[in-house]
């Protein structure tokens, strides 16, 4: 029964690793552009949460769409001030401009917040759900359905919206969609918005369940990676389905090897893949 | 550029004379250790353009060799840095033969990973002290110990190993295969369709890179004689050596040597002004750097110089 237990809140945590994933996948499978402060978006997404709830009080809906929103903008803001100007420069000023936007990023959260760890105060989702002997804490059931509901609405809007067209048609080929009246710089800036936004609003519903402290952004930003490409670069149902994955991988190993373990199992993991299979489930190099 | 080179080894030189005292020569050792890791990672970051995020494995290694030989066996420390080369170089070998066959992107994301898969798993390996480190000898037994109370021997031999790994990256860039190198980082599909063995090159050049970047953690190590996880895996010993190559001008010879002469005074202004490495706010400042360099100026202080030169001396000419 423990075991059942273990699975179904790794898969809740899966669930949330999947949902911040899929707005990195999206950066790279679109841009071709690796964000190195993607976790530090998930860190400033819980702290966003942090200080709503702190000043304006207000439950999980106020303080995620607060999470989502200044991400959101902060994602536009990074496109248009940063990004934009070295996607075209040298793979140096790529790699460096993320890198230092994270290190910036943790360290400024460091200062603002001190390097204790934090949680938020019991917000309105409590209690546990008794469903045939597994008790599952309703906040964590709460988050992790949430963030499969929001993961499936970002590929449906992907997918099956005039935006989500555009968008994927200046991943293809960004000539010829400048060709049908589609502005790419737009359209990219949309695209960091929503990943910056997702991840965001995947910090505020960890926040719910999880203390942190501005460190977690790097290994969620590793996560992010490891999940990626496992799904396969810029697949969202490949990254879901990658979240869900690590999330029970993790879950699993510090079940059964202890804590300290989860981490380094999900790395070992990534180098294996690395070797073994580099385009991942469902993607291609 | 001889007579520039020869002054430039006479100040580096005649510096603790210069500069006499303590202070000014910890300053140095501290410039030249940050000089020898960055011109280490540009190797294979600078010249070939890979750019790796985790050199700290190399450090890390190269760091615990010594103090674990000393630990395990009695050794003087410097016994255990072949021991560093060699784990160090079958490591570049590991990660660079899966990630070579990809595009760029997937070898940065490998070593970042990689390196923190090290330091966590340090963290928890009882041999190698685990979260506490390692320590080496309190108290050198003699000389062959390299425990000095005074920081003037580190300073002449952290110059000796700058020197070797300067000429090393000297001859590397004149070779054939330093143009190899080049011409990968310009364009690797260019570089294949011409002949070049890209792999086979841009793996020669990472185990080149992770040997020196090896020496220069053992060298470190044995002078403080304490590692931990941290201080040897840790993101910011890759993030430092990066930074000061890509400061000073990744791919030229004398690139890091400047990154390291503008950001170690600057690293120890902040840390006295704002006390302690403890607080974040040197770490901003490095945040703020890599960013800003990588939006206006991604060829470092060295093509930087090369666009102002020409107007200063045409002004100097004016006046």
């Amino acid at each position: 029964m423990l075991l059942l237990q273990v699975i179904v809140g790794g898969l809740l945590l899966g669930a949330i690793y999947a949902l911040f994933s899929s707005g990195l996948t999206l950066i790279w499978g679109m841009m071709n552009f690796i964000n190195f402060a993607h976790g530090e978006f998930v860190m400033l997404g819980m702290y966003v949460a942090l200080v709503v709830v702190m000043w304006l009080g207000g439950g999980p809906a106020t303080f995620g769409l607060a999470a989502a929103f200044a991400l959101f903008v902060l994602g536009v803001a990074v496109y248009l001030s940063l990004i934009r100007h070295v996607m075209r420069g040298p793979m140096l000023a790529q790699i460096l401009s993320t890198f230092g936007l994270a290190l910036l990023l943790r360290y400024t959260a460091f200062w603002m917040f001190s390097a204790n760890f934090v949680s938020l105060p019991q917000t309105s989702l409590s209690g546990t759900l008794n469903v045939a002997g597994i008790l599952m804490p309703i906040p964590q059931l709460v988050s992790g359905a949430a963030a499969i509901t929001l993961t499936v609405a970002l590929h449906l809007l992907l997918t099956r919206t005039t935006v989500g067209s555009q968008l994927l048609a200046v991943a293809e080929d960004r000539h010829a969609a400048m060709l049908m009246g589609i502005r790419p710089d737009r359209m990219q800036a949309l695209a960091w918005g929503l990943a910056a936004g997702s991840a965001g609003i995947a910090g505020a519903l960890m926040a719910i369940s999880y203390p942190w402290s501005p460190s977690v952004g790097e290994t969620f930003g590793l996560t992010a990676f490891v999940v990626v490409t496992l799904g396969g670069f810029g697949s969202v149902p490949g990254a879901m389905l990658a979240g869900l994955i690590i999330g029970l991988i993790q879950a699993l190993s510090a079940y059964w090897l202890g804590p300290v373990y989860k981490d380094i199992v999900v790395y070992a993991l990534f180098a294996a893949l690395l070797w073994l299979r580099p385009q991942g489930l469902m993607g291609k190099v | 550029m001889k007579s520039a080179v020869v002054s430039l080894a006479l100040l580096l030189l005649l510096y603790p004379f210069i500069f006499a005292g303590p202070f000014y020569w910890d300053i140095g050792v501290t410039f030249l250790l940050a000089a020898i890791s960055a011109s280490a990672w540009n190797i294979v970051g600078g010249y070939a353009g890979q750019v790796s995020v985790g050199h700290s494995m190399f450090f890390g290694m190269g760091a615990y060799a010594p103090l674990l030989f000393y630990q395990l066996w009695g050794l003087p420390p410097a016994a255990g840095v072949p021991a560093g080369i060699i784990i160090s170089v079958l490591l570049a070998l590991a990660i660079g033969m899966p990630t070579f066959r990809l595009r760029g992107h997937y070898f940065s994301m490998a070593t970042i990973a990689i390196a923190e898969l090290i330091r966590i798993f340090f963290g928890t390996w009882d041999l190698v002290g685990a979260a506490i480190g390692l320590q080496g000898p309190a108290v050198g037994r003699a000389w062959w110990d390299l425990s000095f109370r005074s920081e003037l021997p580190y300073y002449y031999i952290f110059l000796a190993v700058l020197a070797l790994v300067l000429y090393a990256t000297f001859e590397v860039a004149r070779s054939r295969f330093g143009y190899y190198l080049r011409a990968i980082k310009a364009g690797e599909r260019a570089a294949r369709s011409l002949g070049v063995p890209v792999r086979a090159t841009k793996l020669k050049a990472l185990m080149l890179s992770a040997a020196f970047t090896s020496i220069a953690g053992s060298l470190y190590s044995i002078k403080t004689g304490f590692i931990d996880p941290e201080s040897g895996f840790g993101i910011l010993v890759s993030v430092q050596m990066v930074i000061i190559a890509a400061l000073g001008g990744a791919g030229t010879l004398f690139g890091p040597l400047v990154g390291a002469l503008i950001l170690v005074p600057l690293q120890t202004a902040t840390n006295t002004w704002f006390g302690g490495g403890g607080s974040g706010l040197t770490y901003i400042l490095y945040g703020a750097v890599i960013l800003l360099l990588a939006r206006f100026e991604p060829g470092g202080m060295h093509e930087l110089w090369y666009r102002a030169a020409p107007r200063l001396m045409r002004r100097l000419h004016a006046a």
